[in-house]
């Protein structure tokens, strides 16, 4: 059976060789659709919202840290997500790039979680008083923390690339059950039986301008992600595929140049 | 098929018995380990009634991954895992009898030892048996989830250290419902059974995928 012309196609790209001038070629534009996207939300954050969110007792100005801990918070599951399907498409179809994309992802995944856990301490001294609570999305938030620092650790602690790269695939893929956890740390049916610090959310009762420029840094730093592991991943295959003779050509190129 | 899985088991038990220290020490750093907790924290009753059933999980958490390192190793390092991975049955059946045995070696003791360690901590009698029941069915998922980081650390320097940072954020679920079974027995006894409930449900879902997920990762380890 021949292959159909789409497929052969897919897999074009999955060879470093033809990714790698792509991927450059892709970098400026997440690069400036990261900045317009992050200037407009930003903007619109700090002045086409109302100055305090909530009824009874409502948060004043602090509340605008929200436009970077949801965004940095929703990015981090999402990129885990991400992670450990470019892992288990390495381990079917024994791609190499594949391998790479998760290894590249990590670090930036690794990023947004430690920045909502940051942003959300800095939101949860004003307005819970303490910059620390055991609260269950805290909780696992932290624990997507300690999971993206074991892959990164395993992959770094075997030499051998091929082991390092399938290990860790597996790791991640076993780690998979803490994003459900996460997501739905919140489901608690009554709140005055479970303390939650971290209440259900729904996207629609959200204020217009504040939803707007939510989504708007989130759609930012979605595409920063996609710079950065662009450009993280440009370096991994120049680092791994050093031997052949593409690259050779390529830094021979640059060097004349 | 259960032919192969008795033989296995009774061989790593057969083994661990020859040299029992490996057995008693897990035993003995577990019994330590919670012993020094009242000499850090003060020897009042009522802080170790509160502090008893954490202290007693957190350290059979620390036990259970002290042992793990072993799990593979010694087969790994003689050639014996290799002509495993080789044979025709199954490997996660075979690695699910040695997942046993290293329960029945290291979790099952901790389980004996537990109400000692609970008079230790000046726990109620209703208390230490729900603390039976909880470490009954949670060592076994310890060990079940700890094979596939030590399937995956294999032969790999320094990693004991790198084991603890794969595996202790996967054991998070097992001590936060094991130990709040044992908190919610000084309730109500009723209320301890959505704790035990759930923990049955790890002990079926690892059951079920933690032989699969060690026998790739030993795979993919030894390759």
């Amino acid at each position: 059976m021949t292959p159909s012309p789409m497929a052969s196609n897919w897999f074009r790209f999955a060879a470093p060789a033809s990714f790698y001038p792509i991927a450059g070629r892709l970098i400026p534009v997440f690069w400036i659709l990261t900045g317009v996207c992050l200037l407009a939300g930003l903007y619109w954050g700090f002045f086409q919202t109302p100055d305090q969110l909530g009824g009874s007792n409502a948060q004043k100005e602090y509340y605008r840290i929200i436009f970077i801990h949801v965004p940095a918070a929703w990015m981090s599951m999402w990129l885990y997500v991400v992670m450990v399907a470019w892992a288990a498409i390495g381990l079917v179809f024994n791609t190499r790039l594949s391998f790479m994309m998760a290894n590249a992802i990590a670090p930036t995944g690794a990023i947004f979680t430690f920045l909502a856990l940051w942003t959300g301490s800095f939101w949860g001294r004003p307005s819970w008083g303490t910059y620390w609570d055991w609260d269950p999305r805290l909780t696992t938030e932290l624990i997507l923390f300690f999971m993206y620092i074991g892959y990164i650790a395993l992959h770094s602690a075997i030499d051998d690339t091929r082991r390092a790269d399938r290990a860790a695939a597996l790791l991640a893929i076993v780690g998979l059950v803490m994003v459900p956890l996460i997501f739905w740390s919140v489901n608690c049916p009554d709140p005055n039986q479970c303390a939650a610090l971290h209440q259900r959310s729904n996207l629609t009762q959200i204020e217009g301008n504040i939803l707007f420029s939510m989504l708007a840094v989130t759609f930012g730093f979605w595409m920063y992600s996609f710079a950065t592991t662009l450009m993280r991943l440009r370096s991994l295959i120049l680092t791994r595929e050093a031997d052949n003779t593409w690259v050779q050509e390529l830094l021979v190129k640059g060097h004349r140049a | 098929m259960l032919r192969v899985f008795w033989c296995v088991l009774l061989r790593d038990l057969t083994l661990a018995l020859r040299r029992r220290t490996d057995v008693l020490t897990t035993l003995f750093f577990f019994i330590i380990v919670v012993s020094l907790f009242p000499l850090g924290v003060g020897t009042e009753r009522q802080i170790l009634q509160i502090l008893g059933p954490g202290v007693v999980w957190v350290a059979a958490l620390l036990a259970s991954m002290l042992a793990l390192e072993r799990l593979f190793a010694a087969d790994y390092e003689d050639g014996t895992l290799e002509q495993m991975v080789l044979t025709a049955q199954p490997l996660s059946l075979l690695v699910l009898a040695k997942i046993t045995a290293h329960w029945l070696l290291t979790g099952l003791p901790l389980v004996l030892i537990a109400p000692l360690v609970g008079m230790q901590y000046h726990l109620s009698d209703d208390a230490i048996l729900i603390m039976m029941v909880a470490l009954l069915l949670g060592t076994p998922v310890l060990s079940l989830i700890g094979a596939i980081g030590a399937a995956l650390t294999l032969g790999l320097r320094g990693g004991g250290i790198l084991l603890s940072l794969l595996i202790l954020p996967l054991y998070i679920p097992v001590l936060v419902y094991g130990a709040g079974a044992v908190t919610a027995s000084g309730i109500d006894m009723a209320d301890t059974r959505p704790y035990l409930a759930l923990l049955g449900a790890f002990l079926v879902a690892a059951l079920t995928f933690a032989p699969l997920a060690s026998s790739a990762a030993l795979k993919i380890s030894i390759e």
